[in-house]
């Protein structure tokens, strides 16, 4: 059991084994008790999530997952990651993944084509993975309990000083990244307006694209230049509008 | 200078007209024709004074080591004695006047300079067989000449018949030349050299170990070579050829060269009295059967084809009977007149429009358009017939006289039996060549009917050269025999009392009993119309004779023969004339025996290389094109296979790593 | 408590949104599916870091101050997921993966007007031939 070895030595052997002292295998406690169940409830929760076939039911068995997971983490003493959660994920992620269901006009109700043709080789791969990592997980971790007693470990003045003193520096470097990803986002999700400022260039769009711009199906210069031009009415006003011209214009 | 330098010049200067020709005759036209006339000519010069030189004394020896070859050397050698020295002027003489005579025959052939080339090439190989004391030199003399028969067989190649032709040729003498190979080998094995002067040494001291076996391999390359039965049947199908190569090559040159090599090296052949009597077999029946398909053909050059294998006959039946003297005495007396037969033949194919006598027993006056080919053509035939005071009757009456010699047991050197066969044969064989002499003479001078066309005088070139050959048909003989034996062997070459008169009278009776067949059948040929005539008033002899092969088959149904009633041949013939006709269906059993499995054979390996090679090959290629497809098919495009892929390794190199790690 | 629960519900939350990611059809369902996978990390490095914080003598929170960071990125993601979701559904019409099939083998040859490749295949086995450039259009 070399595994096992390994990954105590990260820890000091002592308190490991005072640990183990007061615990014996097969005698748990509420802490555990209640961890299990909600684990359960998050685990099916999941389950139900990859494997329905209405894909709005999906996004909410999701939240009830995530919100599992929170339950977990307050069990765990990290309070202040339980409350991030409920508000990150399941306050704005979830919704942002509604919002994106309707715009793509996911069929509501069932859709008999949710799972692709791949799923008997993504079940296989799924579960040799969890056999795999459970397997390895339980073997390593054997004799290794956590102490919940005392302070908890994630509270928020904990976190905050440790957060403030110790990782100021990634913390400025994700607000960066948080402020790229809005820009990008909105970017991406930007389309083409009409030159109004210049008439004479509607030629240019009614060619469909700029010769140095090779007839590539994927650019969206071209098609919607295309478009442009034969729709000949106002700048589309709404996105499900603008989608609705171009999936009739197509 | 020396003799041996004229000598060396004498095959040296047709060698080298024939290089120039073949590398300049694109680019110099106007210099093709001095080209392809003047070496031979200087060659013919040398030659007589060589032969003059060397006068039937000792003979002229000269020889320098080629390469060392580790066991028998052979060496460049010369070895001119008055048989050689005889011949070579013969074959220089021949081969000039053929020369001269094709300048006018083939006055707008587009091929004309690489057959003057390819005529002093073979020119050259010949006088390098007459005059080489080496015999690995003579078979390169030899082979030599084969591939330019090859050639000048097929110069009008565009006719399917001399493309068959020359190719038939080339084998059927192959054929021959590997046994021949194999005997010269055993030969100089047996004897220590390839050297002529001590080979015959080696015979006349301790005698050869195999002489039988070797006598019976060279007989076969000589069979080939010289076209005696059974592998004769080259002869007549290369008259698809042109007539100026036919007079030099299957008159009096390469044909000659098989009888030629059996005298210089008589005596291996006399250690054998097997071989000597096989000989005179194959003699014997070369020539009856022979002078039977010659009254049958209705090609004129067919009939003077098979003439000349029947008379080839005659030298190879005095050669069984040890008298290589009458052998050669007739091979120089009937190389110039059969040469003279073929040239006049060719002037008149060209003047009548045809090769069939047939046709032409269906024109009157043809003897009027071309009196010079008339006339000597006429000398030649009673050359040939064996008539005095002609030159054939001379040389004729040497071989029957020789062969009556050892008949009546006057000598050691042959066996009684052979002599017998040599005479009888002799003797039949005269009666059948008078008659088809007369025949040939009757239906091509003695025509009824239409006139012959007149398409003008016959180049001037073409008939000089006639009178030229006419001379020594008319007079070799009666001059030559007091003489020549001073230059051969010594035997008296006299004409018997005995054979002459017998041989004149079976001849005479010949020719009479065919002239009376011809009265009695040429009043049909008024009736039954037959004959096509190839109307180019303006070609040249060798455009027309190339229409008249060409044209022979559609015409009557067959490249030898015609159903013509008024043919005297039939009459005399009787049952045996259809058979006759296809040369006694040998032909058709060499391709039953030979051509059919060879083609089979060809057929069966076409196959398996298409079917079995090309597969594999094939397949080699389709492999890689398959396993490329089938990676191909992993290439879906669906991200979701890549990943899932992707993962499922990931997670069987944990589980491999953790396993390793742990010690399973 | 036990340091193996946590660490097996974490396994078997990551190995559920594996079977999403490669299973499902429609692109916000795999993107929901990463998110499970993020969450299990997520509750990995809670439980870690809670078991160190006892267990070892100075810590930096290394674990929470990292969940921390990977809920943020996880936002990040999802809103930039979303823009190119949409995206692609305004150009193709679809948000269906199994349609996304640019790198496909013989792919180049048949699509000469716009729109979404031919759904023939029932199998990965579509032989068509690939074009190299990406499947998305950006601009």
């Amino acid at each position: 059991m070399t595994l096992a070895e390994a990954t105590a030595t990260a820890a000091p052997a002592t308190l490991t084994r005072a640990a183990a002292e007061t615990h014996g295998f097969l005698s748990p406690t509420g802490v555990e008790i209640a961890f299990l169940l909600v684990g359960l409830v998050t685990f099916g929760a999941a389950i139900v999530t990859v494997t329905t076939k209405q894909l709005v039911h999906a996004a909410l068995w999701l939240v009830v997952a995530l919100g599992g997971l929170a339950v977990e983490y307050l069990l765990l003493t990290a309070e202040f990651i339980a409350w991030v959660q409920v508000l990150i994920y399941v306050g704005s992620v979830v919704v942002l993944l509604l919002f994106g269901l309707m715009l793509t006009k996911a069929p509501i109700g069932r859709s008999p084509d949710a799972d692709s043709a791949n799923r008997w080789a993504a079940l296989v791969v799924a579960v040799a993975a969890a056999a795999a990592l459970v397997w390895v997980v339980v073997d390593a971790f054997r004799a290794t309990w956590i102490d919940l007693d005392g302070p908890a470990a994630g509270s928020t003045e904990a976190t905050g000083a440790s957060l403030f003193q110790n990782w100021v520096l990634p913390f400025e470097a994700l607000s960066v990244l948080l402020l790229a990803a809005l820009v990008g986002a909105i970017v991406l999700s930007r389309k083409e307006k009409p030159e109004s400022s210049s008439p004479p260039v509607n030629s240019r769009t009614a060619t469909g694209s700029s010769p140095s711009v090779p007839d590539s199906r994927n650019h969206p210069i071209g098609r919607k230049g295309a478009v442009e031009a034969t729709s000949a009415t106002g700048p589309p006003a709404q996105g499900t509008g603008s989608a609705e011209q171009e999936g009739g214009a197509r | 200078m020396t003799t041996t330098t004229l000598a060396v010049l004498v095959p040296l200067l047709p060698f080298l007209g024939a290089a120039t020709g073949l590398l300049l005759g694109r680019t110099a036209p106007g210099f093709v024709r001095p080209l392809a006339v003047l070496p031979p000519l200087a060659s013919l010069a040398l030659a007589a004074v060589v032969a003059v030189r060397q006068g039937g004394d000792h003979p002229v020896n000269a020889a320098t080591e080629l390469t060392p070859t580790g066991s028998v050397p052979i060496e460049l050698a010369l070895h001119i004695d008055g048989f050689a020295a005889l011949v070579a002027v013969l074959v220089a003489l021949v081969a000039t006047c053929v020369q001269i005579y094709s300048t006018g025959y083939l006055r707008d052939d587009p091929r004309y300079p690489s057959y003057a080339a390819l005529v002093s090439l073979f020119t050259s190989a010949m006088l390098l067989v007459v005059y080489s004391g080496d015999l690995i030199v003579l078979l390169v003399g030899w082979e030599i000449m084969g591939i330019c028969s090859y050639f000048l067989v097929g110069h009008y190649w565009e006719t399917p018949e001399a493309r068959a032709a020359s190719l038939k040729a080339f084998l059927v003498t192959k054929l021959g030349d590997v046994p021949f190979l194999i005997g010269l080998f055993a030969l100089a094995t047996d004897a220590g050299s390839f050297r002529v002067t001590k080979v015959l040494d080696a015979v006349a001291n301790g005698g050869l170990d195999h002489p039988t076996l070797i006598a019976l391999l060279l007989l076969a390359g000589v069979a080939g070579k010289s076209a005696q039965f059974p592998l004769h049947t080259w002869l007549p199908d290369a008259m698809a050829g042109p007539t100026p190569v036919s007079a030099l090559i299957h008159a009096a040159t390469m044909v000659a060269a098989g009888v030629y090599f059996i005298a210089r090296l008589l005596p291996v052949f006399e250690a054998s009295q097997a071989a000597m009597v096989v000989l005179a077999v194959m003699a014997a029946v070369t020539m009856l059967g022979s002078g039977l398909a010659a009254l049958a053909q209705d090609d004129i050059k067919r009939v003077l084809a098979y003439s000349t294998i029947g008379q080839l006959g005659y030298m190879t039946g005095a050669l069984a009977v040890g008298d290589r003297g009458a052998a050669v005495f007739h091979l120089l007396s009937h190389g110039a007149f059969k040469a003279l037969l073929f040239l006049a033949a060719g002037v008149i194919i060209h003047a009548a429009g045809t090769n069939s006598l047939a046709a032409m027993s269906r024109m009157k006056d043809l003897r009027a358009r071309v009196p010079d080919a008339y006339w000597t053509m006429t000398v030649a035939l009673l050359a040939l017939a064996a008539i005095p005071p002609f030159s054939g009757f001379f040389s004729k009456e040497s071989v029957l006289g020789a062969a009556e010699h050892v008949a009546t047991g006057h000598t050691e050197h042959a066996p009684g039996a052979a002599g017998w066969v040599t005479l009888v044969a002799g003797l039949l064989t005269a009666l059948l060549t008078a008659a088809y002499a007369t025949r040939l003479w009757l239906l091509a001078f003695r025509g009824q009917g239409t006139e012959a066309p007149d398409h003008g005088r016959q180049p001037l070139t073409m008939t000089v050269v006639l009178w030229v050959l006419a001379v020594p048909s008319l007079a070799l003989g009666a001059l030559a025999y007091r003489v020549l034996p001073d230059w051969f062997d010594g035997r008296d070459l006299t004409p018997t009392l005995t054979t002459s008169v017998v041989g004149t009278g079976v001849a005479l009776v010949g020719g009479i009993v065919t002239y009376a067949a011809w009265r009695h059948t040429s009043a049909l040929a008024a009736r039954v119309p037959l004959g096509a005539v190839a109307a180019h008033p303006d070609g040249d002899a060798g455009l027309v004779e190339a229409e008249a092969i060409a044209s022979h088959e559609p015409a009557y149904g067959d490249v030898a023969r015609a159903s013509d009633p008024a043919d005297p041949g039939r009459l005399l013939l009787g049952p045996l004339h259809r058979h006759a006709a296809v040369g006694f269906h040998l032909d058709a059993l060499y391709t039953a025996l030979f051509v059919r499995p060879v083609q089979a054979g060809a057929t069966l390996v076409r196959f398996l290389d298409r079917e079995v090679v090309e597969t594999y090959v094939r397949g080699a290629g389709a492999l890689p094109r398959r396993l490329g497809d089938a990676v191909r098919r992993a290439q879906t495009g669906n991200l979701q296979t890549y990943v899932s892929a992707l993962l499922a390794g990931t997670v069987v190199l944990a589980v491999a790593v953790v396993l390793v790690a742990t010690g399973a | 408590m036990h340091l193996a629960y946590p660490a097996v519900l974490a396994a078997l939350l990551f190995c559920t949104g594996l079977y999403g990611v490669l299973a499902r059809r429609n692109a916000i369902l795999v993107l929901m599916s990463v998110e499970l996978m993020l969450n299990a990390v997520n509750l990995n490095l809670v439980a870690f870091d809670v078991w160190l914080s006892k267990a070892a003598e100075e810590t930096l929170h290394s674990g929470q101050a990292l969940t921390l960071f990977t809920i943020a990125i996880a936002a990040a993601e999802i809103g930039i997921g979303l823009a190119i979701v949409l995206a692609v559904h305004r150009n193709r019409g679809t948000a269906d993966i199994d349609k996304l099939r640019d790198t496909a083998e013989g792919h180049g040859t048949d699509s000469e007007t716009d729109g979404s490749d031919s759904d023939a295949r029932t199998a990965e086995q579509a032989a068509q031939s690939g074009r190299a450039g990406k499947a998305e259009a950006t601009a």
